[in-house]
């Protein structure tokens, strides 16, 4: 992309323009159309660990939960405190809320991806995959277990900030970090060690540091992520955030083609609007679903989406 | 000291069946280098059959029972050869990530077929073996779990022979060893593949039916929660090492009946995860597993 902060600008300006229209579009729409823009935020941000510098990552759903429930928690409780009564707040007021409850969500998954990263980084393959989804569910039963935050009946009653225009515009500033992050002189360092990490190491990379950047970038989206999710449903519970949901993610980022930023929004669109296409073989579409997860990485194991293909490390054994 | 030893039982129990499971898991690992996800659901599988033939054989007959885990056991040693032979065997040499990932949609595809066909609601798992608690000087043990135990410990005797003495089991320990010189010394590398996933199925599909017996209670996705732990008690063990693997779910399942019998009874289950993680940080290779340095 030769401007990227001129195609941000644009990104935002049409954010803006959908959402001053949103009340022409059917609520429906725009319901899946919400869901759509989170799923893409996720996968695009998982995408810069699983595709750009090559880490397996199971856990994500992990740090979407640390996300959604602590911007929730600042919109329910810190909040009031802070601007008074927020159904009555001007419309100003209720986005510096929402912004603060996002930045609040956002920085504490960014921290747990920190604090998850460092010791488990230095594992590889299927090692890692396994240690976050490990920390995946113990966050997971942390949050059932702290009465404050709900409990295994989660948080409810969270104010319906979302609109589409914080998604879109979370969603384009999420694809311009990341696009950027991976574009620059630094971030060279992101590919070099998913291609070759022992190489990388040689020419004097930090690869663990490479590592954990892209842990923590990507923890801190998939925090806005689950911020946007919370105030979108207006509750949540602990359930949401499972190991299922991090599979999700995986496999937008996989059939997307690793790495392919575009591949990864198109999967992610398309799998999110895959069960609404399905609803009326509601019984069958699971089934079809994971059928074709299975062909796909049969006849196309370098994504559906990827057309220079990945070039996986063979590992010799 | 009675409550000691209670729970002891009860984790013993509860081990033998991770032990079981996990034997599935380190076999596969062993041979193919993949964590099988799938495993868990042909362990759901296994309970099913088990569940349907206690329709036809008679109910708490030792030989009835018998007859269902032999039924279950074959089942799924056949619906385990079939998923390596239509879902792993074409992409037997991708990168791992792309085999991970099939294994997981292998494992959505039974679980979402299981709920259409069996429905999501749980149901009743019929006693098939005859039950009976006694107690033993404030001790109460059900004959479930002792038969949890005398199984399982037979299964693993009778592996350990298999993998240790026949010509298959030299054979799976040469694949496991070396693929590559294993061929060159004449091994058919897919039958050793098939064989090695028909065995960890028969394994799953006796801990599926020994697990109903004591929760009998039995849903779709009731492998999701066992599968997740025996993998970590594989890990545990070592992966690839399969008395490892029976170490590794008797550790498991006795630590996790304590602190299920503790006041921290609500992160029952996240121990297993801190377990798995403390495991990986300090002693990557396991307990019983060896080190290697991977080399350029």
């Amino acid at each position: 992309m030769p401007k990227p902060h001129l195609a941000l600008l644009g990104a935002l300006l049409v954010a803006f323009g959908i959402s001053h229209f949103s009340g022409a579009i059917d609520p429906y729409h725009l319901d899946v159309l919400t869901g759509v823009g989170i799923n893409v935020l996720l996968a695009v941000s998982l995408n810069l660990v699983n595709g750009f510098t090559g880490q397996f990552s199971l856990g994500h759903a992990g740090f979407m939960s640390v996300g959604a429930y602590l911007s929730a928690a600042v919109s329910l409780f810190l909040a009031p405190q802070l601007f008074g009564d927020l159904t009555s707040a001007g419309a100003l007021q209720q986005g510096l809320a929402f912004l603060l409850a996002l930045f609040v969500g956002g920085l504490c998954a960014a921290l747990a991806g920190l604090v998850v990263g460092v010791p488990s980084l230095r594992l590889r393959g299927d090692y890692l995959a396994l240690v976050t989804l490990g920390f995946g569910e113990i966050i997971r039963v942390t949050f059932q277990n702290v009465p404050s935050l709900g409990g295994a009946l989660g948080l409810h009653g969270i104010p319906a900030f979302t609109s589409i225009f914080w998604v879109l515009a979370s969603v384009a500033i999420a694809i311009f970090v990341v696009t950027c992050l991976v574009h620059s002189t630094y971030g060279r360092g992101f590919l070099a060690t998913r291609d070759d990490e022992i190489a990388s190491a040689a020419v004097g990379l930090n690869t663990t540091r490479y590592k954990i950047v892209a842990f923590v970038v990507a923890a801190f989206f998939a925090g806005i992520a689950g911020g946007l999710y919370g105030h979108f449903k207006q509750s949540i519970t602990p359930t949401a955030f499972d190991f299922a949901k991090s599979i999700e993610i995986v496999v937008m980022v996989i059939l997307g083609g690793m790495g392919n930023t575009v591949g990864v929004i198109i999967a992610a669109i398309l799998l999110t609007l895959l069960p609404e296409l399905l609803r009326p073989i509601a019984e069958y579409r699971m089934i079809i679903y994971s059928l074709l997860l299975i062909l796909l990485m049969i006849l196309r194991p370098q994504g559906l989406l990827n057309i220079r293909g990945l070039s996986p490390r063979k590992h010799p054994s | 000291m009675s409550e000691f030893l209670q729970q002891l039982l009860n984790g013993l129990s509860l081990g033998a069946i991770y032990a079981l499971i996990a034997l599935g898991y380190t076999m596969v690992y062993g041979v193919l280098r993949f964590i099988n996800f799938a495993h868990a659901d042909v362990f759901m599988v296994g309970a099913f059959i088990g569940y349907y033939m206690g329709r036809i054989v008679p109910e708490g007959t030792i030989w009835g029972g018998t007859i269902a885990l032999a039924v279950a056991m074959l089942g799924c040693a056949l619906l385990g050869i079939l998923i390596e032979r239509f879902a792993y065997r074409p992409l037997r040499g991708a990168a791992t990530l792309n085999v991970l990932i099939t294994a997981i949609g292998v494992s959505l595809l039974l679980e979402y077929t299981g709920q259409v066909f069996f429905g999501a609601a749980p149901r009743v798992f019929p006693p098939l073996f005859p039950a009976k608690m006694f107690n033993l000087g404030g001790l109460v043990i059900s004959t479930n779990q002792l038969l949890v135990i005398f199984v399982a410990t037979l299964l693993m005797v009778a592996l350990q022979f298999i993998v240790q003495k026949t010509k298959i089991g030299t054979a799976m320990r040469a694949v496991s060893l070396n693929p590559k010189a294993a061929q060159l010394v004449g091994v058919n590398i897919d039958v050793v593949i098939s064989f090695t996933f028909g065995l960890g199925s028969a394994l799953a599909a006796a801990g599926g039916i020994l697990y109903a017996l004591n929760y009998p209670s039995i849903d779709p996705l009731m492998g999701v929660m066992p599968g997740l732990k025996a993998f970590v008690a594989a890990i545990l063990g070592g992966i690839g090492n399969i008395p490892g693997a029976a170490l590794g779910g008797l550790l498991l399942g006795t630590v996790e009946t304590f602190v299920g019998g503790s006041r921290f009874s609500t992160y029952k289950d996240a121990i297993a995860f801190a377990i798995l993680i403390i495991i990986l940080l300090f002693r990557p290779a396991g307990l019983l597993g060896r080190f290697t340095v991977e080399k350029v």
